[in-house]
């Protein structure tokens, strides 16, 4: 008997930031114009000690300007995925549950679109405007999952096969939706935009308070899912036992599905639908390190990150000086690993 | 704090724990039409170490007697007191702390070892965000030990035998240190060997831990012969309450199990059911 310990906890934590820290380095590194890694070490040391006058190389704008907030930016997306996949597979007791495929990305980029269009004519002060899309998200995110979990309900029990397939169904009949609202409302030159967008897509510079937006939200809906940490591994033994073994089922349903969608939202919200890391970086990690959320939520969270800055680097090197969407790289590495980890046996 | 002192007085000194007071219940598909299936008003009291049978054919109403007692559904009339509380109103956290259910098993989603299943019946106790303390480590040890399950710590949950399994879930309800024991027909899928060992296990539980223990069962002889009370259900009606030997009589139950049967006194003074086949 061999229990969770904070010591094990923090240990298994750490060697997965070492591993997100070395792969930011590389990130940083990597791209159209080279850099070398001892200069890189040298300027983040003048940017950590707030010297930044004596950055000494003059690609400084380059890495700390442009690469530095797209790597930042793709580990908070990468972990908000992750994170929510993990709290939907406990929730929904579905191990193929993620944003993705259960239409929250979907319904959340329908609401991120709904308020681009919406927005020019409310006339918001500065600071509110940079919340619009991402709560646009966020609504999109939670009336898409709160219909799918209603849809997916056969005699008030949740059907796993259901509850996928009216995931699938509705996301291809928002996307419809989506597809129709960009071709009337878009004009030609944003079209591609917005498609690189809907594929997920990380090179749009987001503004500097929805950087705050985002990372605040992310904290708080991760942190507010930790907290439900040991009723979620109950919550996979089914929802009557959880309740037998003293979990308030109906609380943690709400909490961790509102927290969950506020994840979806907020990384939809800035890079549009990825798939697959949600889906996927849980599974990883369960395999790794165990199934006890205690140790899945952040070891997700360190994962997802670790994984969309190594797709978000890979889309914008390996076809440079031009750039795929991140979403068409997760889903290139995603959809072979999926049916690996399938044909393994769930795991 | 009515509630605790009420509990404590009930505790010391050690009469009636469990009862049932005329509860009822209806189930019905929507509240227009006339229920579907009705629970007539049903009492019975148990004490500490006490073994009750709530016995009869399928749809007779079993289980949702149970759920009533248990607490997680709300009784149409009537109440169920466990210690002087009733049930219904604890919060899910109180409850599992006090009564613990052990149900027909339901498929493992991610697999796990034995003993992490059985440290989950210690979340109750536990504050969320919190590890295990050694405290609980030892309770559940001696849960496994207690079903004669230690050997079993190590293994994965959907690699050991079916009735290995009803041990750890048994022994996952221990370490819920509850006052009730509740079990949802837990004889169904074993073997005769493993009904048997799971049955004196309990009995023995029963004895040294002073659990009120309730069965839901329609295994005739293996009812008479460990149940210190049988609840005898037909058509969701209470027809009898009272300890085997007055309850067991040959044209009632050959009436409720709808078949001949034949009933003996065995040398322990249980009755025993030979059930007769149709001519």
């Amino acid at each position: 008997m061999r229990p969770l310990t904070l010591t094990g906890l923090l240990l298994r934590c750490g060697v997965l930031a070492v591993v997100l820290f070395i792969v930011v380095v590389i990130a940083l590194k990597l791209g159209a114009v080279p850099v070398s890694l001892y200069g890189l070490g040298l300027d983040l040391l003048h940017v950590l000690l707030r010297k930044t006058s004596e950055i000494s190389s003059n690609y400084d704008m380059i890495v700390l300007d442009i690469r530095l907030p797209r790597i930042l930016l793709s580990i908070v997306v990468g972990a908000s995925l992750s994170v929510a996949g993990t709290a939907f597979q406990a929730l929904l007791r579905n191990p193929l549950a993620d944003p993705y495929v259960l239409g929250a990305s979907s319904g959340a980029s329908l609401g991120a679109i709904a308020t681009l269009i919406v927005e020019p004519y409310l006339a918001l002060p500065m600071v509110l405007a940079a919340l619009v899309t991402p709560v646009g998200a966020f609504l999109g995110a939670a009336a898409t999952i709160a219909a799918v979990y209603f849809l997916g309900r056969r005699e008030g029990q949740i059907d796993s096969s259901t509850l996928l397939l009216a995931g699938i169904v509705s996301a291809s009949f928002l996307s419809a939706i989506i597809m129709f609202l960009i071709s009337t409302l878009a004009s030609r030159g944003d079209l591609r935009g917005m498609l690189f967008w809907l594929m997920g897509d990380l090179s749009v510079s987001i503004q500097p308070s929805l950087r705050w937006v985002l990372g605040i939200g992310f904290l708080a809906a991760t942190g507010i899912i930790y907290t439900t940490a040991t009723d979620l591994n109950l919550m996979l033994n089914g929802e009557k036992e959880a309740m037998h073994l003293g979990v308030d089922v109906r609380r943690v349903r709400i909490v961790v599905y509102l927290a969950a969608s506020i994840l979806t939202g907020l990384a939809v919200s800035v890079s549009g639908s990825i798939g697959y890391v949600g889906l996927l970086v849980p599974h990883v990690m369960r395999i790794i390190f165990g199934s006890d959320h205690r140790i899945l939520i952040p070891t997700s969270a360190f994962g997802g990150a670790i994984a969309v800055v190594i797709a978000d680097t890979l889309a914008r090197t390996v076809v440079a000086p031009s750039e795929l969407p991140v979403g068409a790289m997760t889903a290139l590495a995603g959809a072979p690993l999926f049916i690996y980890l399938l044909r393994r046996k769930v795991a | 704090m009515a509630a605790s002192s009420t509990f404590a007085d009930s505790h010391r000194n050690a009469d009636v724990r469990l009862s049932v007071e005329q509860v009822s219940y209806a189930y019905s598909a929507n509240p227009a039409q006339a229920p579907l299936f009705t629970l007539e008003a049903s009492s019975f009291q148990a004490r500490p170490g006490e073994i009750v049978a709530i016995l009869g054919p399928n749809a007779s109403g079993k289980s949702t007697l149970l759920k009533l007692i248990a607490g997680t559904q709300e009784p149409l009339s009537g109440r169920v007191l466990l210690n002087g509380v009733v049930t219904h109103s604890l919060t899910p956290r109180v409850r599992a702390q006090r009564i613990a259910v052990v149900q027909q098993e339901s498929p493992l989603l991610f697999p796990s070892r034995a003993w992490e299943f059985v440290l989950q019946g210690r979340h109750a106790h536990s504050r969320s965000l919190r590890f295990e303390t050694p405290k609980d480590v030892a309770i559940a040890k001696n849960a496994l030990a207690q079903v004669n399950a230690h050997h079993l710590s190590d293994r994965w949950m959907d690699q050991i035998s079916g009735g290995e399994k009803q041990r750890v879930i048994l022994a996952r309800a221990l370490s819920q240190q509850p006052l009730l024991l509740l079990l949802d027909e837990p004889t169904l899928h074993l073997d005769i060997g493993s009904q048997v060992g799971l049955l004196d296990t309990l009995r023995k539980l029963a004895a040294v831990n002073r659990y009120t223990v309730v069965v839901v069962t329609h295994e005739l002889n293996l009812a008479a012969q460990y149940a210190d009370q049988i609840v005898l259900l037909h058509h969701g009606k209470t027809l009898r309450v009272g300890p085997p030997s007055t309850v067991y009589q040959r044209e009632l139950l050959e009436q409720v199990f709808q078949t001949p049967l034949s009933i003996e006194s065995s040398p322990s003074g249980r009755p025993r059911v030979t059930i007769l086949p149709a001519s």
